[in-house]
């Protein structure tokens, strides 16, 4: 099933509903529950939007699209990757289509646009963008985040290269927006308080046609850690061995090694080590499973995008079982939401914090090639990492929210 | 200037179906998409102004929308209340038209268009890299609508009347201007610039002028922008915006009155409607636009105006063999 349209998807839900009703009948009367997608089929973020349907379509499919007994229709809306978009498709789907739930949006700008919106029709929401405020200051009772908030992995990664890798002095370089600076953030506050010092911070914008000049300013450093995305971590990491800067040894987000990029990269990504709260390679049967059917039907290897739809997937499916199927009363299945605890995801055991944040494990990674393929292998894992660290939750949302130029860094040459 | 009967007659029905929209419209999704339009509507009436009557192409206009949702909302956020932050915004918005004519105007067709560019470019930068005034790429929140004389505007329905009461004031003064000797002015500068400027006329002043109008409007639509969304972003100051208001007023036809109005209403649903059908409705809307620049090259509205003119007289030739003199009017003068 190559890129369903919605409505060829549509039909296919409902087709696949009349051979599942053969052999359950029970609850034949109900109305579909109704999963709302807001994903971005257009323009430059339009290639995580559409792994994002993937990873949803895999699990629906698995589950013969029915949840707990429950026959389930998957509506899928084109944000366009833009705020106002994002606002008109959220009321498309909660107003015009009554979902019961919504699955993304993509990315942080979506999200906070739509969070109040959100909050006024209580509909729940499983958000992919990693905006910190989202599950932190701003913190609303009907959005959820099972993936991970932008500076989660970076926590972990900034706590690796100071205590394993002992680099003492990084450069970090990612998007000029909110996402990169919360990730480079995240890794400069744990890197420096370890004894790492960050020297220099560069942001070139979301479209640099050429990384060359800002390569040429990393100047003396053990490290340099980037947290690109969308399509920019493979120019980015191309120009970086052309120039042959690879003596000096690279780090990366989950975004900038995304398993789903490599079959665009070759062995300028070998030896790059990265964190992410998602690896292809995870060795459990559900993940297995995730990888085999994202290859048969796509013949693509699932990064953190599919695997974060499938997860909230999962996360629905299993709040659904605890209503028994039922989705009339929406603050009850958003407390059913809430409390959900999955042990068997394809990126392993999966919780939620009081502020709707997922607490899970946190991959490093480091790429290699096996048997001619690029492979992230796993080095170490960080297990239930909470996305404020290690500071707990008071103390981490007195200070605010990470930005370009907080926390302040010092240490810059 | 008298108003024939069948014109009468589709203004009233057409004003029949806008007030009575929620009612048969129903769903407050379609509502807020008739919202959009009008709002978009408003936006584009505005640039037409310079585009349509002026001759003057902007492509910073996105600047001027935003600048009076950003400072309305920024000042939301310090607590003031609606009709401080309205009025001011609305001020600061005009004061900016000001200086973009200031800067612009010595300049007509390219270089109007760069320089205009340019300044919707800053202004797009002030909101993406200043993030201690206008928090950057997180956007700034607006908590509620406001609620005049006690009316509430939070549902799809009471929004939509106030985009409606807007626009129709909105299109009210636009006709005005356009009939006004003022409006015969701008449209001199744009055709006759030199002869104007022989016959006494300030071109600079009236083309001044002309971008207050346009620059107040474009104000008002990025207020309803921003309590529609209750929420704006540097996004919306990009150049993509200015250019979609330029297609808007192109593709619905220059210097018309209903050109801009059915434009919008074009962009408006082919991004939100049939987005939800059509993976590919940006190529969609591309071709769209191929087809109108290749068959309709003066928009929609002066287009089928032709088109139907045209069908008329031969339909008339076939009856009586009297060649029927079509009104000129109908193309190019003014619309309704």
């Amino acid at each position: 099933m190559p890129r369903p349209s919605r409505r060829a998807f549509v039909a296919g839900t409902a087709a696949g509903a009349a051979a599942a009703a053969f052999g359950m009948p029970a609850i034949a009367q109900n109305a579909p529950f109704k999963i709302g997608l807001l994903t971005v089929k257009t323009g430059p973020l339009a290639q995580g939007g559409i792994q994002m349907e993937q990873g949803i379509v895999t699990l629906l499919k698995q589950r013969n699209n029915t949840f707990a007994g429950r026959k389930v229709e998957l509506i899928s809306a084109d944000t366009g990757g833009n705020p106002a978009g994002a606002k008109t498709k959220a009321s498309e789907l909660i107003e015009r289509d009554r979902v019961d739930v919504v699955l993304g949006p993509l990315a942080a700008f979506e999200m906070l646009a739509i969070n109040d919106y959100i909050r006024q029709q209580g509909t729940p929401v499983m958000s992919l963008a990693g905006a910190e405020d989202i599950t932190q200051r701003l913190a609303n009772p009907w959005v959820m985040r099972g993936s991970a908030s932008s500076a989660q992995c970076c926590h972990a990664l900034g706590d690796y290269a100071a205590k394993e890798l002992k680099y003492k002095r990084a450069a970090t370089i990612s998007e000029d927006f909110a996402f990169g600076y919360e990730q480079m953030s995240g890794f400069q506050r744990v890197f420096e308080e370890e004894g790492g010092k960050v020297v220099k911070k560069l942001w070139p914008p979301m479209i640099t046609p050429d990384y060359t000049p800002y390569i040429a300013q990393f100047g003396n450093v053990d490290c340099v850690v980037n947290g690109f995305a969308g399509s920019n971590p493979v120019k980015f990491m191309r120009s970086y061995a052309d120039l042959g800067m690879k003596r000096i040894p690279l780090l990366a987000g989950w975004t900038a090694m995304d398993d789903a990029l490599l079959k665009s990269l070759g062995d300028e990504a070998v030896g790059v080590v990265s964190a992410a709260w998602y690896s292809a390679s995870l060795d459990n049967p559900v993940n297995k499973q995730f990888v085999a059917d994202m290859a048969k039907d796509y013949n693509v290897i699932p990064g953190g995008y599919s695997a974060g739809m499938y997860v909230a997937g999962q996360v629905v499916e299993a709040a659904l079982a605890k209503t028994g199927g039922k989705a009339d009363d929406k603050k009850a299945l958003n407390e059913a939401l809430r409390g959900v605890s999955l042990t068997e995801t394809p990126r392993g055991p999966v919780k939620f914090d009081a502020y709707g944040n997922v607490v899970g494990d946190v991959q490093i990674r480091r790429c290699e090639r096996k048997g001619g393929q690029l492979v992230n292998t796993i080095i170490k894992t960080y297990s239930d990492v909470s996305q404020f660290w290690t500071y707990g939750d008071k103390a981490f949302l007195a200070n605010p929210v990470y930005a370009r130029d907080y926390p302040p860094a010092k240490n810059l040459e | 200037m008298e108003v024939s009967t069948p014109r009468v007659i589709a203004i009233v029905v057409a004003l029949l179906l806008l007030v009575t929209l929620p009612a048969w419209v129903g769903n407050p999704y379609y509502i807020n998409v008739a919202s959009q339009i009008l709002f978009f509507a408003v936006f584009a009436l505005a640039l037409n102004v310079l585009v349509g009557y002026g001759g003057l192409v902007s492509l910073g206009h996105a600047g001027l929308f935003a600048v009076a949702g950003y400072t309305a909302a920024l000042l939301l956020a310090r607590g003031h209340g609606h009709l401080v932050a309205d009025t001011v915004a609305l001020a600061v918005t005009v004061l900016t038209a000001a200086i973009y004519a200031v800067l612009s105007l010595r300049a007509t067709g390219i270089g109007f268009l760069m320089i205009t560019l340019a300044i919707g470019q800053i202004l797009w930068g002030v909101a993406y890299r200043w993030a201690s005034l206008t928090n950057g790429d997180n956007g700034i929140n607006v908590a509620a609508r406001p609620a005049p004389f006690g009316l509430s505007l939070a549902g799809a329905d009471g929004f939509y009347y106030l985009c409606l009461v807007v626009f129709l004031a909105c299109l009210a003064s636009m006709r005005m201007v356009v009939r006004s000797p003022f409006g015969a002015s701008l449209r001199g500068t744009r055709d006759q610039e030199r002869r104007m400027a022989a016959l006494g006329y300030d071109v600079w002043t009236i083309r001044f002028w002309a971008f207050l109008l346009s620059g107040f409007w474009s104000g008002v639509a990025g207020l309803l922008f921003l309590y529609y969304n209750q929420f704006i972003s540097p996004q919306i100051v990009a150049l993509t915006t200015s250019a979609e208001a330029l297609l808007m007023v192109i593709s619905g036809g220059t210097a018309t009155l209903l050109g801009p109005v059915v434009g919008a209403a074009l962009v408006v649903i082919m991004k939100n409607v049939v987005s939800a059908y059509i993976v590919r409705w940006n190529m969609v809307l591309g071709i769209i636009f191929i087809l109108i620049v290749s068959f309709m090259p003066e928009g929609l509205v002066p287009g089928s105006a032709r088109l139907w003119a045209w069908a008329r007289h031969r339909l008339r030739r076939g009856k009586s063999g009297v060649a029927a003199a079509t009104p000129p009017a109908a193309a190019g003068e003014g619309g309704p």
